[in-house]
């Protein structure tokens, strides 16, 4: 499928999403609510068939934080990047760690240094910092460490 | 359409203990890891239950330190994750910074860091080689692999100035020119490596205890490889097509002719026939270019200071070990304001889990040695 038609398929699918073309690969923005039945549609629609997860991250903008995922699919070879607003101080999603399984770790990392709870995790814990470090989120962009931390 | 993976029922740290699991640790510290790995594992008898890595160990958190460093600076940060892949870990950062200014690199400066790339390819995998013997009970390979890496560190010794953080590559093109005597040395390299890799193969491949230990063992689909964003020739061993130069190829990966190495078998056999093969691959694009280096700049002209343009950029590379992906996003600062660097090592460990379930201990240490884990680049 080349972009015009997954933006159609797109607002099939879920008529709210926002379409971003500014960037290398189709954009499209969601509400947290949303992603969990739409990424289930992106996975299992076979016309779509998004089956690989490449990148899931998160970006701190100060005032919130964006959850971005990269999916591409094996067999069609189209590519979608997701991005998803998140409350800053109540920052939770859904995960999808029934759907692509390497976002097990990915959220993992990102619930440990951003701070994002994801929901119905099956195994939500610290994963490369040691305990104790709950409730300081590293990259985000307040973090202040003055003993590991050396500014330039 | 359905769903390939088993759906988790329960979370794994609640699993029902059966009286007669034991819990054993491997690592932090321990040979089969090769890093600082931690593994908790449980055992029912021989047979694994589960397998759960605990990281972090030197994690650094790379990708904050790259926020306060400028585009030129951060690249040198990125040899320090897969340190047996430094120089395509760097040429990724460079692509991706490349891409963002639209800056076209000198075709010598391509041809030069291709070059490069494959070389480092090939120590990695012959290094990987004989720490995979070595793993399930061979140590002769060990020291025949450091014998070629040897000669490999040496050329690179010369060129970049350093044998294993090359840091060679540079928004633009490279850092220096090429030293007088690397492609007499390259020459060398590839007479003898063309000897020497038949004798890998007599050596470990056709050895009937080594097939015992790796036939059929720690299998994974191709389904499960991809929906663990497992990459590299472990996921080409279970017949994904996944070769990042073939399908998003890069420099002058579209110009030069080689095969992309694809097994069905999935087990750690397979793992290990894909890297074999892709080894005999890289020398001969090694071989393609040795007599092909254009004259020219080996660098393109460039700002002092870097400015990206506001956006976000993603590129990608194939390493040793898989799919490297840097993903920066620019608020037109001469600094980052956040990088992701999408390192292979950690999407291939997080399958360890699911290759390990079922199968006995012993095997543990081969199905590990066949993911080829580095682990500073699981840690970052």
């Amino acid at each position: 499928m080349n972009n015009e038609q997954i933006k159609i398929a797109i607002a099939d699918l879920l008529p709210s999403a926002i379409i971003e073309e500014s960037s290398e690969w189709l954009t499209i923005h969601i509400e947290s609510v949303d992603w969990l039945p739409l990424a289930e549609k992106l996975r299992n629609t076979a016309e779509l068939y998004f089956d690989y997860l490449f990148c899931l991250t998160c970006v701190d903008w100060k005032s919130h934080l964006t959850m971005v995922y990269h999916l591409t699919s094996t067999f069609h070879r189209h590519t979608l990047v997701v991005k998803s607003k998140l409350d800053r101080d109540d920052a939770r999603i859904e995960t999808v760690t029934m759907i692509w399984r390497t976002a097990e770790f990915h959220e993992r990392e990102v619930y440990e240094l951003f701070g994002v709870n994801f929901l119905h995790h099956p195994d939500l814990r610290l994963l490369i910092l040691p305990d104790g470090w709950e409730g300081k989120y590293p990259l985000r962009k307040d973090f202040e460490d003055p003993v590991n931390i050396i500014k330039l | 359409m359905y769903r390939e993976t088993e759906i988790i029922k329960e979370p794994s740290g609640n699993d029902p203990v059966d009286s007669g699991d034991m819990i054993i640790n491997i690592g932090p510290q321990h040979p089969a890891t090769h890093g600082v790995l931690h593994l908790v594992i449980t055992l029912n008898g021989e047979t694994i239950k589960k397998v759960e890595p605990h990281l972090g160990y030197i994690h650094r958190s790379i990708e904050k330190m790259c926020e306060s460093l400028s585009y030129r600076q951060f690249i040198y940060i990125t040899s320090r994750m897969d340190y047996l892949s430094s120089h395509i870990n760097n040429h990724g950062c460079a692509l991706c910074v490349e891409k963002a200014l639209q800056l076209e690199v000198p075709p010598r400066a391509q041809v030069v860091r291709v070059l490069m790339d494959e070389l480092t390819r090939i120590a990695s995998h012959t290094l990987w080689w004989g720490a995979m013997a070595m793993d399930v009970g061979a140590l002769t390979p060990f020291f025949l692999a450091f014998r070629e890496r040897e000669m490999i560190n040496d050329i690179m010794e010369e060129t970049c100035g350093a044998r294993l953080t090359m840091n060679y590559t540079v928004p633009g093109g490279v850092m220096v020119d090429l030293h007088p005597e690397f492609q007499r040395k390259v020459k060398d390299f590839i007479a003898h490596f063309k000897s020497k890799i038949d004798e890998y193969d007599e050596l470990v491949t056709d050895n009937v205890i080594f097939k015992n230990r790796t036939v059929n063992v720690g299998l994974i689909s191709k389904e499960d490889a991809i929906s663990y964003g497992v990459t590299g020739p472990s996921a080409r061993a279970s017949g994904v097509s996944c070769d990042i130069r073939k399908l998003y190829p890069y420099a002058v990966y579209d110009k030069l002719q080689f095969e992309e190495i694809i097994e069905t078998a999935g087990d750690s056999f397979a793992r290990y026939v894909v890297r074999m093969k892709e080894m005999r691959q890289s020398l001969s694009i090694v071989e393609q270019l040795i007599d092909n280096i254009p004259e020219g700049d080996f660098q393109a002209k460039t700002k002092a200071v870097l400015k990206l343009p506001k956006g976000e950029f993603y590129t990608r590379v194939e390493t040793a070990r898989g799919e490297f992906g840097v993903y920066i996003v620019s608020e037109g600062g001469t600094t980052p304001y956040r990088i992701k660097f999408r390192s292979p090592g950690f999407s291939n460990l997080s399958a360890l889990d699911h290759i390990a379930r079922g199968s006995k201990i012993g095997d543990l240490v081969a199905i590990m040695g066949t993911l080829d884990f580095v682990i500073p680049d699981i840690d970052r």
